[in-house]
């Protein structure tokens, strides 16, 4: 369905034909164009960005280029097309009709998740909002600015739900959504992982690529849910998630080419000569690799959890690729392995798959961070290089579920407190690390140029040279 | 028969640029694409060019086109670390262009002093992939007379078809047909060349098809009876036939892609041919938003004999300007291209000044002496000349013509 961009709100869900709802989020609009003013990327309002917006939700329409001020960018309500009788895929309400509206029993579940969800996407706005001081490139200032717009209208997509579907506190929702802050003492956002700052662009790429894949995940699991308009909104999130792993993958793959090169160049694996030379070290990377996969890890909450359980068991969340799973369905009787310390030693066991599908989905996200990981140990072992990144075990520096009581090492081993302590300084990024990678932060900003820290990219955003002008600063 | 191998169009995926975001996979309405641990590869027998994964992807790795003897197996494209180095033919045949092909591409472009380059913002054309030696073969999709039933002129919309054989062509291009059977020499018929019709995705959005307007051929330059062997071939195709085909040809008469870029066309007959194409790319990009203006200018002796006409008529103004002149009207004066470009002389001068208002010529050599009256007189009244303001253009590649 095409998008309708004369209304005041973009949308293909007909809110001309509901006034009430209509009316609702025009009177949100403001207070959203309020927070993106006062919290949204620093200093750019009058820029022109080479932006990709949504013209139709149909495969060809929705990716279209051109030059929009960030404030002016139509943000609006877009829900992938609807599948004609479409069903609850799973769950103990399997084979009936997908809910149209929010069944009551399941209300209060269905608004916590949508807040929740809806809560990171204005919280990742707000830790990203100085980076674009700091641009390694007009490139990159363009893709950080891409990333926003679209965090954006994700915000706009769970207000949507929040406002057409559950009443006066969807409305009160909707506002609060504009009152916390990220890293705020007194309203902070919901999820720790989003109250971190984003100090600098190797946190933003690391953050794209382990984090916002965390989101991947989450709204793949919420686009199996009966309740149809969570999946379509969902569905058509998704396309654009995939934009911002991108931008995180190949960021850091560029940064580990830029040393690479330099690795090559001047025949040195040393670290302090690597950084004397202006560039990150790779071990450095790992550790920031350590820090945001352990972070992002917590996200997918405890290990075994009975609100997991009732949310399938209730046909609310899925699993990952639900409807390409060849099972049941409902998960009786089956069971799923997770891991935990008994008596100083990381045991597998066995829980209920119903309870454990915190960990099945969080083992899914891990297979494709791994991924990614790989393409990019493809970088040194092209150049020769011996080095190559490793994910961190899973119990590594977590601070929620089984692991929380314990330290263990990268590796998998349990360490007592003072060992800990004592060598957490090479698994987690220092403070020296960070103001060293701080110190490479200055902006680059001349079109074609880009900081000696990073690479150029391989391609271009919509096949425009790497040196196109993706931002005019006016 | 010991027909040479067709090569077939494959899709590929760069392996080194995709980040595995599942979004092809997704957005693939015939499931073509799927993937293992290591790569998202596409089915050659499943795809068929809808191209509906393209603009979803976040990196541009899906946009990879071989075309190739013998496609690549799943298990190859699952085995890559980066994509096998491209032997398509485009690059071993550019620049080879047959001898016939060159001396009526020379005739064509005479009048603007030999071929020029195209406009800056021009798509880059692929040229010879098929020779003489090796044509690409099409079937006739369809084949529909143009002109009314009781006119002298007789020209023909005909559809070709490439299956899965790439041919890939940008408005403002043309390819060869080659004639089956032999001359009274007892060689085989010289290549004919006819401009493409059709827009770049195809004469139906999305499918490897094109059109071409041929007019048949049934007396010489003096009015002597004579079968123009080609044109009557073309004309009496019926549904399913195969046509051996050569090119595309064609890197100068090629469109600005540029947004606000302006196009103005002055066809005659069967000289509309590029100009559909070029205004189909524009009408089916509308939605964008991209400005610029379409002026056509187009004459023929009567409606019935003005090729397209219908459909013309029948394009948004906000698209495009259209000027017909007939020269034959009952009880109405003779009208020429020319006299309408003399009307609309202010906006004539106003796109000849503008440096991003392209200029296509494109009919039979008799209109361009009138045409190029006309510009002098616009110019004239318009504080230009005319003498100095042509090279600037052709400078520019801003002035593009095809005449026979």
């Amino acid at each position: 369905m095409a998008i309708n961009y004369s209304e005041k709100i973009p949308n293909n869900v007909d809110l001309s034909g509901n006034k009430t709802l209509q009316r609702a989020l025009e009177h949100w609009q403001p207070g959203f164009l309020n927070w993106w003013s006062e919290m949204g990327p620093d200093e750019s309002t009058n820029f022109d960005v080479y932006l990709r917006t949504a013209i139709s939700v149909e495969p060809k329409g929705w990716a279209h280029f051109d030059y929009v001020k960030m404030k002016d960018y139509r943000w609006g309500i877009f829900l992938a097309p609807a599948e004609p009788g479409r069903k609850i895929n799973f769950g103990e309400h399997m084979g009936q009709p997908a809910w149209q509206e929010v069944p009551g029993e399941y209300r209060s579940t269905l608004r916590r998740i949508i807040v929740t969800q809806g809560d990171t996407e204005p919280a990742s706005v707000e830790q990203q909002r100085h980076l674009g001081l700091t641009c390694p490139s007009l490139y990159d200032l363009r893709n950080l600015f891409q990333v926003n717009v679209e965090e954006g209208r994700h915000l706009w997509a769970m207000v949507y739900l929040l406002h057409a579907h559950f009443g006066r506190d969807g409305r009160e929702e909707g506002e609060a959504l504009l009152a916390r802050r990220s890293g705020d003492a007194d309203n902070p956002r919901i999820l720790t992982a989003f109250n971190e700052k984003t100090p600098d662009w190797l946190s933003f790429f690391m953050f794209t690529f382990i984090t916002d894949r965390d989101g991947k995940y989450q709204l793949a699991a919420l686009a199996e849910s009966g309740f149809d308009p969570l999946s379509r909104t969902c569905r058509f999130m998704l396309t654009e998630e995939a934009h911002h792993m991108f931008v995180g993958e190949s960021g850091i793959a560029r940064i580990v080419q830029r040393t690479c090169d330099a690795m090559k160049e001047h025949k040195t694996e040393d670290a302090a000569k690597l950084r004397g030379l202006g560039v990150i070290d790779l071990p450095t990377l790992q550790k920031y690799l350590n820090f945001h996969y352990s972070v992002t890890s917590d996200l997918y909450g405890s290990e075994i959890s009975s609100n997991a359980a009732s949310a399938y068991a209730n046909g609310i969340k899925g699993r990952f690729e639900e409807t390409k799973l060849t099972d049941d369905h409902k998960l009786h009787g089956s069971e799923y392995p997770y891991m935990e310390v008994v008596a100083n030693q990381i045991v597998v066991k066995h829980a209920p798959a119903l309870t454990a599908l915190n960990e099945r989905l969080r083992d899914d996200w891990v297979a494709d961070v791994q991924a990614g990981v790989s393409r990019w140990n493809r970088i040194p072992e092209k150049a020769g290089i011996a080095f190559r990144f490793t994910l961190p075990h899973k119990g590594f520096h977590r601070r929620i579920g089984l692991f929380t009581e314990h330290h263990i090492s990268p590796e998998g081993s349990i360490l007592s407190e003072a060992e800990w302590t004592r060598q957490h300084a090479s698994w987690l990024p220092t403070e020296e690390d960070r103001a060293y990678v701080c110190s490479l932060m200055g902006r680059v900003a001349e079109h074609g140029k880009f900081a000696n820290w990073i690479a150029p990219p391989a391609r271009g955003i919509n096949n425009q040279p790497a040196d196109f002008e993706y931002v005019r600063f006016n | 028969m010991n027909a040479p191998a067709e090569l077939k169009r494959q899709h590929l995926i760069d392996p080194e640029i995709c980040i595995r975001c599942n979004t092809c996979e997704e957005a693939c309405p015939v499931d073509a694409v799927t993937h293992d641990s290591r790569n998202y590869v596409v089915k050659v027998e499943l795809c068929n060019f809808c191209n509906d994964c393209i603009s979803p992807c976040p990196t541009g790795a899906i946009d990879n086109w071989r075309r190739v003897a013998q496609p690549f197996s799943l298990e190859q494209q699952f085995s890559w670390d980066s994509l096998p180095p491209d032997s398509s033919p485009e690059v071993a045949g550019e620049g080879e262009l047959p001898a016939e092909v060159q001396r009526i591409t020379d005739i064509a472009t005479q009048g603007q002093g030999g071929p020029t380059a195209p406009p800056w913002s021009a798509a880059h054309p692929y040229l010879n992939l098929y020779t003489l030696a090796k044509p690409a073969v099409a079937s006739v999709s369809g084949n529909y007379r143009l002109t009314a039933p009781d006119t002298s002129s007789e020209i023909h919309h005909i559809v070709l078809d490439f299956g899965a054989t790439a041919f890939p062509v940008l408005e403002g291009q043309s390819l060869g047909v080659i004639p089956p059977g032999m001359d009274a020499s007892g060689k085989p018929h010289h290549v004919r060349l006819y401009s493409i019709a059709s827009p770049r995705d195809g004469e139906r959005p999305g499918y490897n098809n094109l059109a071409l307007t041929a007019k048949r051929v049934t007396s010489d330059r003096d009015g002597k009876p004579v079968r123009g062997i080609a044109s009557n071939y073309l004309c009496d195709l019926k549904k399913g036939d195969q046509v051996n085909v050569v090119g595309p040809y064609g890197a100068s008469f090629l469109m600005p892609n540029h947004p606000g870029s302006s196009i103005m066309m002055i066809c005659s007959g069967t000289g509309s041919a590029p100009m559909r194409a070029m205004t189909e790319r524009r009408r089916r990009r509308m939605g964008l938003k991209e400005g610029g203006e379409l002026w056509l200018f187009f004459g023929a002796r009567t409606p019935g004999e003005l090729p397209y006409c219908g459909p013309l008529l029948k394009l948004p103004q906000e698209l495009i300007d259209v000027n017909l002149a007939f020269s034959r009207q009952p009880d109405q004066p003779k009208q020429y291209v020319q006299d309408l470009i003399r009307a609309r002389g202010g906006d004539i001068a106003r796109l000849l000044k503008d440096e991003n208002a392209y200029i296509y010529i494109c009919g039979l050599k008799a209109m361009e002496a009138g045409v190029n009256e006309a510009f002098a007189d616009v110019c004239r009244n318009h504080g230009m000349d005319w003498a100095g303001v042509l090279p600037e253009l052709k400078a520019a590649s801003r002035y593009h013509v095809e005449t026979y």
